[in-house]
């Protein structure tokens, strides 16, 4: 296979792949006086228009993703992105627009933003959102600022938030921004959260538990009724970590149920797609009481069209520059669009069946730590291979060489050695099977060829990276320019 | 269903397979009174067909795309080369996931290395990471960052970074004993040393400063760093407006300690505000400290180069409320667009992209001054924006070019209720000499 250099290793002094038109007003060097000017930017390539089209083609050839293959990246939602989404994302009106054009130039945008932000509200139960945050982290800052200005007006901010062991790692790393001290509360047998150990937790220094529902493992958390009324009897608030919503679309409301302020992941739940890690949206809701320290701008409906509200004066203020990720936000209006309020639903349940139909597959083979019945994801561990001596780590990257992307590995970490499957409701039956049937094959050559595992992948663009040498000696930029 | 794959034979086998007679079924660990016992209300399913009606109608109640427009202020019209589009379409690129899984993410890593060795060359600064948000929580984070490194109470900003850069760091550390307080500009529109001279003191954790600033007039950097040092203070240059990286001296040859900045510009359309790249770049020995993804080169099993995203044990999923950052999805196709960018304008260019801009915003802030009734307001040198004081009022000027089809820019009394009458105005690669004249010729019309 070709190996692609680096660019700054394909570069050559003068060639161009891109030119001006000639400088149309008269050329003033005073207009340089006073400037402190670089004579050149020290490495930066110079190589021509067909170099770089060889270089990314080549380069993205050599990536995994949800065109090319299964990808059943737990806790991702790796769904299928519809092309038609992008197309309409891609329209002029939308592309060249800035964002501080004044609001009744921009009326179709606020249209879009404040049509996605009410389909969001029904589909959730939450009373109001907001479509600012960038991704599901910053969604969370976003909420749990909502929420600490909720309760320093009612007197007390307080000082600790509750987290389950099985969260995202986010969860008490934006607490964390917010002021809080974290506590972890254990699952328990079941996987879930346990009520004895919440109920000791909760007290009035405590400021709200973040839930994840269904959880990290998959698994409903099916007292969460109660468990609302536990935190909201001692003044505290409950937010959701809606990254699993997939799993729940049209099935279950989570504002109906106890919960305060929730984030979904646009990125996940309605298929924008992640290119690569991101752009995400991470828009939070909230319940009626919560609205008034939304984010600003609020995107109003008034009789004279759609304005943008700045003067909210219990408002936690920006959490970005201008409104959103608006390109993202139109990518999700489409799918909801598309799929409309029977769609919907038929993701949650398809989804909850390829999960399903995967771990009944696989149950035996691989070991469950939890036998909890599970949504739209499940966890499986190494236990069983790790006698000899396979890792998740090689059967993960032993899925490579089948042509399927790794499920997310060692998450959550009450599950030691876990294989997060998430396969998501756009799979066909023929795709399922094939994983299913190389997930068999490996557990197979665990027993039988373990070495072949253990040194996997075998057909990969590389071969298995040395992780820990990165971190040890890290080399993060290209430094050849010094060499010369 | 659309974007199911599923037949009906195939539901049937694999419920059959479960030993289920409904898909309601595996909803059963749900409690049937906390489920959702009626239809969403939300429209039935569009087709693609009317779907793209759907989006052409809502595209059509926008105005805003037939104006002649010199809004700047954060975000900036600029030239995108066919190459961006073309290449960052592509599949492999938009549809996988952070590269978590290095021996099948060999093209995001490669590009995210790229990417900072690009930031690192622009900026002069030693280390980059993989990408941030956007300009405004970038520079939240690397507040947060000094502030972690100093661990002292206050941070100045200058009054010159763009507000709604100021309003979100407020938002971000409102909670963790951080006081902030605002340094003044001059008549130059220059942050004013001597103010911040005297509010600087030991306890500071950083300085702030914005280049160009939020009135368009370049920073002399080495005065200020000189100042943030002797107090131990870190010096963190923001840049909203990175094509002016390609003739401004770097700031990490100006002794800026971290720079963090709004990379959209570098092949991101406008957009409506986003998606956009938030960039954060500083000095290596700072590296434990540092926000964000971050790609690192190293060797497969057979001794090959190869990238990975390294140093995780800064990060949320390991170090959990202790990490140096919340952030774990970035903006990694955004920083795909600027790589591409970047690499197509090349050295040559980033200079002359710069260079007309700066060539530009100065013929057109000549014509206008000449005219009777408006001033430059600030005597500093500009890059691609500029301050204009009408004598009669901006909402007067305002309200005439956009009769004219043409958004004049930014009122800035808006958030500067000090420059009353005043109004930032944004000139680019983009816009041509007719265009300019268009604009001058409307302003004329008001004044006479």
């Amino acid at each position: 296979m070709i190996r692609e250099p680096l660019i700054f290793e394909l570069s050559a002094k003068g060639k161009r792949a891109f030119f001006f038109p000639t400088l149309d007003v008269p050329e003033r060097k005073d207009c340089l006086a006073g400037i402190s000017l670089r004579h050149e930017i020290q490495g930066f390539p110079e190589v021509s228009e067909i170099e770089i089209v060889r270089h990314f083609t080549r380069l993205s050839q050599t990536n995994f993703c949800v065109d090319t293959s299964f990808y059943p990246l737990g806790s991702c939602t790796m769904k299928y992105n519809p092309r038609v989404n992008e197309r309409v994302a891609a329209r002029e009106a939308w592309l060249s627009c800035h964002p501080s054009a004044p609001a009744e130039l921009v009326q179709g945008n606020l249209e879009v933003l404040k049509t996605l932000e009410d389909l969001l509200s029904e589909i959730t139960g939450m009373d109001a959102f907001t479509l600012q945050p960038s991704a599901g982290a910053q969604g969370e800052l976003t909420g749990m600022l909502m929420i600490r200005a909720c309760l320093q007006e009612r007197g007390d901010p307080r000082e600790v938030v509750l987290i389950p062991d099985s969260a995202h790692g986010t969860n008490p790393s934006s607490a964390h921004i917010c002021g809080y001290r974290v506590v972890e509360i254990k699952s328990n047998e079941k996987g879930t959260i346990d009520l004895t150990s919440l109920d000791q937790a909760m007290n009035d220094r405590v400021a709200a538990l973040m839930i994840t529902n269904p959880n990290t493992l998959g698994i409903f958390e099916s007292e969460i009724d109660r468990i609302a009324g536990i935190v909201h009897e001692r003044g505290g608030l409950l937010y959701m970590d809606g990254a699993n919503m997939n799993a729940l679309v049209g099935k279950f409301r989570p504002g109906d149920m106890g919960v305060d302020v929730l984030h979904l992941n646009l990125h996940k739940t309605f298929s924008t797609p992640h290119g690569g890690g991101g752009p995400g949206s991470g828009p939070v809701g909230v319940k009626k009481e919560l609205a008034c320290y939304l984010p600003v701008p609020v995107i109003e409906k008034t009789s004279a069209g759609y304005t943008l509200n700045f003067d909210l004066p219990k408002s936690i203020g920006r959490v970005r520059s201008f409104y959103a990720n608006f390109l993202v936000l139109i990518k999700a209006l489409a799918y909801i669009l598309s799929l409309g309020g029977e769609g919907l639903k038929e993701v949650a349940e398809v989804s909850v069946l390829n999960s399903n139909y995967i771990r009944k597959s696989l149950e035996g083979l691989y070991h469950l730590k939890y036998d909890a019945p599970t949504l739209h994801e499940c966890v499986f561990s190494d236990k069983f291979q790790k006698e000899r001596g396979v890792a998740n780590i090689d059967i993960a990257k032993r899925l490579i060489d089948y042509g399927v992307h790794p499920p997310t590995m060692s998450f959550p970490l009450i599950v030691p050695g876990a294989l997060m499957i998430e396969p998501t409701e756009t799979e066909s039956k023929r795709d399922l099977d094939t994983f299913i049937e190389a997930m068999k094959a490996i557990a197979k050559e665990a027993i039988e060829k373990p070495e072949l595992v253990r040194t996997a992948p075998h057909t990969s663009y590389v071969k298995r990276l040395d992780e820990t040498k990165a971190a040890r000696y890290p080399v993060l930029r290209w430094e050849g320019e010094k060499e010369e | 269903m659309r974007y199911i794959a599923l037949s009906e034979k195939d539901k049937k086998e694999m419920m059959a397979a479960l030993g289920i007679h409904s898909l309601d079924d595996l909803f059963c660990c749900i409690p049937s009174p906390l489920r959702l016992h009626r239809e969403l209300e939300i429209p039935s399913a569009m087709s693609e067909m009317e779907l793209i009606r759907h989006f052409e109608a809502l595209g059509r109640k926008n105005s805003a795309d037939h104006f002649l427009s010199f809004l700047g202020g954060g975000a900036y019209p600029h030239v995108i080369p066919s190459l961006v589009d073309s290449l960052s379409s592509r599949g492999e690129f938009v549809t996988p996931y952070t590269p978590y899984q290095p021996e099948v993410s060999q093209g995001t890593l490669q590009v995210i290395f790229e990417f900072q060795t690009l930031v690192c060359q622009l900026t002069g600064m030693e280390i980059a990471n993989a990408s941030l948000y956007e300009g405004a929580s970038a520079t939240a984070e690397a507040v947060l960052m000094a502030y972690r490194l100093r661990g002292k109470p206050k941070v100045l900003m200058a009054r010159t970074l763009h507000p709604q850069y100021r309003e979100v760091v407020q938002t971000y550390v409102k909670n963790l004993f951080v006081e902030t307080d605002e340094i003044g500009y001059t008549e130059e529109g220059r942050i004013n040393v001597k103010d911040l001279a005297s509010k600087i003191d030991r306890e500071t954790s950083a300085v702030v400063c914005q280049t160009p600033n939020f009135f368009g007039v370049i920073e002399e950097l080495e005065e200020i760093a000189a100042i943030a040092h002797e107090h131990q203070a870190l010096f963190i240059v923001v840049v909203s407006e990175a094509a002016s990286l390609g003739l401004l001296k770097p700031p990490g040859a100006c002794g800026a300690d971290i720079v963090a900045g709004e990379g959209q510009s570098f092949g991101l359309p406008l957009s409506f505000g986003g998606p956009y790249l938030g960039f954060m770049a500083c000095r290596k020995d700072f590296l434990r400290q540092f926000p964000g993804r971050i790609a690192g080169q190293t060797q497969d099993a057979e001794g090959r180069r190869g990238f990975v995203l390294t140093l995780s044990t800064r990060e949320q999923h390991i170090r959990r409320e202790r990490a140096t950052s919340n952030i774990c999805t970035n903006q990694a196709w955004c920083a795909l667009r600027a790589t591409i960018f970047l690499e197509t304008m090349g050295q040559a260019g980033m200079r002359e992209l710069a260079y007309q801009n700066i060539q530009k915003a100065n013929y057109a802030l000549g014509r206008l001054a000449a005219c009777q009734g408006v001033k430059r307001k600030f005597s500093g040198p500009i890059f691609n924006e500029f301050v204009c004081e009408f004598e009669a009022g901006w909402e007067k000027i305002d309200g005439h070019l956009r009769r004219k089809g043409i958004l004049g820019g930014l009122n800035l009394e808006t958030s500067y209720p000090e420059l009353k009458g005043c109004g930032l105005l944004c000139v680019t690669e983009v816009h041509t000499r007719e265009e300019i004249g268009r604009l001058v010729g409307a302003v004329e019309e008001v004044l006479q």
